[in-house]
């Protein structure tokens, strides 16, 4: 349990000139973690997890998952990419291929999967999150909690050693929000590695390992889920944890 | 308060009125506007719908001969000229008793045209389809082998020619606008560069101009004893004058496409190339369907340019027939006529095409 799998040392990232929005990030991530980040918007939290897939390019520090460093190598990029899934706030489904396409595509064209061979892992996939019966719809053509788990399916298929989740839960209604938690749960209890960018405080408690804190780029507070709760250390914390679970 | 909620059972959609009545009400008479207005256009179709049929039907002449089609002028039309010169309009200055080749030919490269146009054709092995029956085609137009007569570019003319050109223009181009669109969003500033400059120049002169360089400068800069045929060479012109107007539009269907939908595909692994192939191009090009179909339709009648480096397409093969002839000089009216019904009807046909694709390409769409 105790063996790494990402590691961010002292990691920095800049938009332009002047905005430094990830200041000095030491991280590390062991196999089988489950971590929950928050933070206020425009904290640095989704460009973090961004940058372990290298959708966004640090420029000071490094980064290595699963023994691979996060450079300008595109290839080492596209290697690290068929390790990690990322699920996004806004869905991101392919919306001119049908539900059982969107799986498909990565592992028949990244993963080499013959189609029937692919087919059939995805319908596997879509058991897992309990939308087998939409696979020949289209994206469109689905609510706002099955797209998302869809979405999960989607990132599933290519077996990846990590899951990253960008606030997957902040663009639905509040009644398709238990829908998608209940799949990120039950997929957490499975022992993959999660990284997840969320709000939903009820999930950090139900199965974080470790819930991090982040203001103004900068890792303010890590903690087990009942410290960080219960033990709040900065006033920072104290304050974010008083708005959000204050009414 | 103990409130049960019972919803209401879905009911049908009241009847709309039906019936020949109600729909001249609704869409002709539906307001006293609309009502003077139908009045109105039924008064000047009456002035004028008999004059026209009388002109072009009634009082028309259809057998070719001179002296009838002058005594009708003025009453009614010459269709004489089209039995008289048909073939001539047609074929251009391809020789008169080999014209079976290109018949042959144009109705080869119609046949494949249609047939690239249906799903069971959308196939890898198209491709080799159209490299074979092109080959065949051009082979029947040239002769030289098989003991058919060499008939040099030059005499090619009419139907064929403007087919010829459009289609491989067409063909040609749709590639390149594709590689130049994502050129201009390349991180790469050379090539954005490059494709940004390709683009602002050929928009900047008329096609005239550059089919004018095709054919009489691009031999000057080249070395003695070289040549290139200049039906080549005015194919090359057009193609490159399309696809930069064709890259615009598919650039714009390339800026709808959302980043996230980008993104997914890189974080599923997928390469550059494969994202473009898999993800943004389809949604893009899919898009832009109107803006293209309407660029291939300006291609196919911006064909008829050519005749002024004197390659005889069906316009020029018109002017061709009938100014070298007296008797028929004067019926250009009617001439003209018959090739805007041809020209419409191929114009047509891609307008429609054109919706059908994109009810094919909506289907994921449809909630």
């Amino acid at each position: 349990m105790s063996e790494p799998i990402i590691t961010f040392s002292k990691v920095n990232k800049w938009y332009g000139n002047s905005f430094h929005v990830l200041r000095d990030i030491d991280l590390t991530v062991t196999r089988g973690e489950r971590i929950v980040i928050c933070g206020p918007s425009g904290s640095g939290k989704s460009t973090l997890i961004r940058c372990i897939n290298g959708l966004e390019e640090h420029q000071e520090g490094s980064i290595v998952v699963d023994g691979t460093e996060i450079s300008d190598d595109i290839r080492a990029i596209e290697k690290v990419r068929r390790e990690v899934g990322m699920v996004f706030q806004q869905f991101n489904l392919f919306p001119h291929l049908t539900v059982l396409e969107n799986l498909t595509l990565a592992p028949m064209w990244v993963g080499k999967t013959p189609k029937a061979e692919a087919e059939k892992r995805a319908m596997l996939q879509l058991e897992r999150v309990k939308i087998a019966e939409q696979a020949h719809k289209y994206p469109l053509q689905l609510s706002g909690g099955q797209q998302q788990r869809v979405a999960i399916a989607r990132a599933l298929c290519l077996t990846p050693k990590v899951m990253l989740f960008d606030e997957p839960t902040s663009a639905l209604d509040p009644e398709m929000i238990k829908e998608v938690l209940d799949v990120m749960i039950e997929l957490a209890n499975q022992g993959i590695t999660m990284i997840c960018v969320t709000h939903e405080m009820g999930f950090a408690k139900a199965v974080a390992d470790r819930v991090i804190f982040m203001d103004q780029g900068q890792i303010v507070e890590q903690n087990k889920p009942h410290e960080f709760f219960n033990n709040p250390q900065s006033e920072r914390t104290k304050d974010f944890l008083s708005k959000i679970l204050g009414h | 308060m103990n409130a049960v909620f019972t919803p209401v059972a879905a009911r049908p959609a009241p009847h709309s009125t039906r019936g020949p009545l109600a729909w001249l009400r609704r869409n002709l008479f539906s307001n006293w506007q609309s009502g003077a207005f139908t009045l109105a256009l039924l008064v000047l179709a009456v002035m004028y719908v008999p004059g026209m049929l009388h002109w072009a039907i009634f009082a028309s002449v259809t057998a070719a001969d001179a002296d009838a089609c002058q005594a009708a002028r003025g009453i009614g039309a010459c269709w004489g000229v089209v039995t008289e010169k048909h073939r001539l309009i047609i074929f251009g200055r391809y020789p008169f008793d080999q014209q079976w080749r290109p018949l042959v030919a144009t109705v080869l490269m119609m046949a494949l045209l249609m047939a690239s146009c249906t799903r069971p054709f959308w196939r890898p092995w198209l491709a080799a389809l159209w490299v074979v029956v092109l080959a065949a085609a051009f082979t029947l137009m040239s002769g030289g082998v098989l003991g058919l007569n060499k008939v040099t570019t030059d005499q090619w003319g009419g139907l064929p020619l403007t087919i010829m050109l459009s289609s491989l223009s067409i063909v040609m181009a749709f590639p390149i606008a594709v590689l130049v669109a994502m050129g201009r969003r390349s991180q790469m500033p050379a090539i954005r560069t490059f494709c940004t400059i390709y683009v602002e120049l050929i928009r900047g002169v008329p096609l005239i101009s550059v089919l004018f360089m095709a054919s009489f400068m691009f031999p000057l800069f080249m070395p003695q004893g070289f040549s290139i045929d200049v039906l080549v060479r005015v194919l090359a012109g057009i193609t490159l004058f399309a696809a930069a107007y064709l890259a615009e539009i598919v650039r714009g269907g390339l800026q709808a496409i959302p980043k996230g939908q980008v993104e997914a595909a890189q974080s599923l692994g997928l390469s550059y190339w494969k994202t473009q192939r898999k993800i943004v191009l389809p949604q893009a090009l899919a898009l832009v369907v109107p803006g293209i179909v309407n660029s291939f339709i300006s291609i196919f009648k911006d064909t008829s340019l050519v005749t002024i480096v004197s390659l005889y397409e069906l316009t020029g093969a018109l002017g061709l027939a009938l100014n070298s002839d007296a008797n028929w000089r004067p019926f250009k009216v009617e001439g003209y006529l018959f090739i805007t019904a041809i020209y419409f009807v191929f114009c047509f046909a891609m307008s429609r095409y054109s919706l059908w694709i994109e009810k094919q390409l909506n289907r994921s769409k449809n909630r």
